[in-house]
């Protein structure tokens, strides 16, 4: 058994209206950051996890994005990244 | 006929809804603690308004593993009337007891106002004492309160007469005006597919009394009540 850090990107679906990107975006212009096209502001998470090696790890977090950290209806996710710490 | 009212840290509506229940519709209610396991013999739930977990995560995913919640969906399983009100419908959809999510408005802020609702299903056991096309004055006061689904249960819901209210202006038209929120065809309340799950974002237990502004919010207890009683 071996401690991982395990992070996770959730951000809303493509296609959802994220007012949230959309302020940032129109935020950034009004700054002369022209070339922005889109934004999403999602949430990011660090968790350290116990298991037997990087892919039960992930395979975890992957059950816990679905039960509780993410809401399907709505956002996706993405495991960004698995090291062991 | 007996109203039980979830307690979850950070519900703050809570009273009002026992005062609507007791002082305005004269009916028992009780106050369920999120960490009982017991309904107490309730014919209703009421999931009330608030910031249960202080909205961590997502409002309402938390809440919808507080202990009391698994007798919850027992007795929507079993055909029970739930009300979800605001945090209260927010917390039904974590909880899978409706379809769809409630996200951030549209237009960012927290909207705290009142609104007019168009009663477009007066066929259910919470709007019975409405006729259809009734505009009832009710308060919101939420941030994430953009009812938002797929395509395919949007389409669900105004097929099959899902939509209990909708966001309307004072000619009774869904206009953008007139949807505080941005939701999805001005969705401002649902029931579940098997008509014992209702969901809506305004506030009818804060409408109960004409000294408050309005007492339109009453007919929803009042349909309970004859549901429950007939």
């Amino acid at each position: 058994m071996s401690r991982f850090r395990v992070s996770v990107n959730i951000s809303p679906r493509q296609g959802i209206l994220d007012p949230q990107g959309k302020a940032v975006a129109e935020a950034l212009h009004s700054l002369e950051f022209a070339e922005v096209r889109d934004v999403r502001v999602g949430r990011f998470l660090v968790l350290q996890v116990d298991a037997a090696d990087g892919a039960a790890a992930s395979q975890r977090v992957r059950d816990m994005c679905e039960k509780l950290l993410a809401n399907p209806v709505v956002e996706d996710y993405q495991i960004a990244l698995v090291e062991e710490s | 006929m007996k109203f039980g009212i979830v307690t979850f840290p950070g519900s703050n509506c809570d009273y009002d809804a026992h005062h609507a229940v007791t002082d305005a519709l004269g009916a028992e209610a009780v106050y369920l603690w999120h960490k009982s396991h017991d309904l107490e013999g309730v014919d209703v739930v009421i999931l009330p308004g608030g910031f249960s977990y202080g909205d961590y995560l997502r409002a309402g995913a938390i809440a919808r593993f507080s202990p009391i919640m698994r007798e919850v969906v027992a007795h929507a399983q079993r055909g029970g009337p739930v009300i979800g009100i605001c945090n209260g419908f927010q917390i039904a959809c974590e909880a899978g007891l409706l379809p769809g999510a409630l996200m951030r408005n549209a237009g960012l802020q927290f909207v705290s106002e009142p609104v007019r609702l168009r009663v477009e299903n007066p066929d259910t056991m919470f709007t019975n004492r409405y006729a259809a096309g009734d505009i009832l004055r009710m308060p919101v006061a939420h941030g994430e309160g953009r009812y938002t689904a797929d395509a395919e249960t949007v389409a669900q819901l105004e097929g099959e007469g899902l939509v209990a209210f909708r966001y309307v202006n004072a000619a009774g038209e869904t206009v953008p005006s007139a949807n505080p929120n941005g939701s999805v065809n001005a969705i401002a309340g649902i029931v579940s597919a098997e008509g014992n799950v209702l969901g809506i974002m305004p506030h009818p237990e804060r409408a109960v009394d004409p000294l408050l502004g309005s007492a339109d919010g009453l007919g929803i207890f009042q349909s309970m009540m004859a549901h429950v009683s007939a």
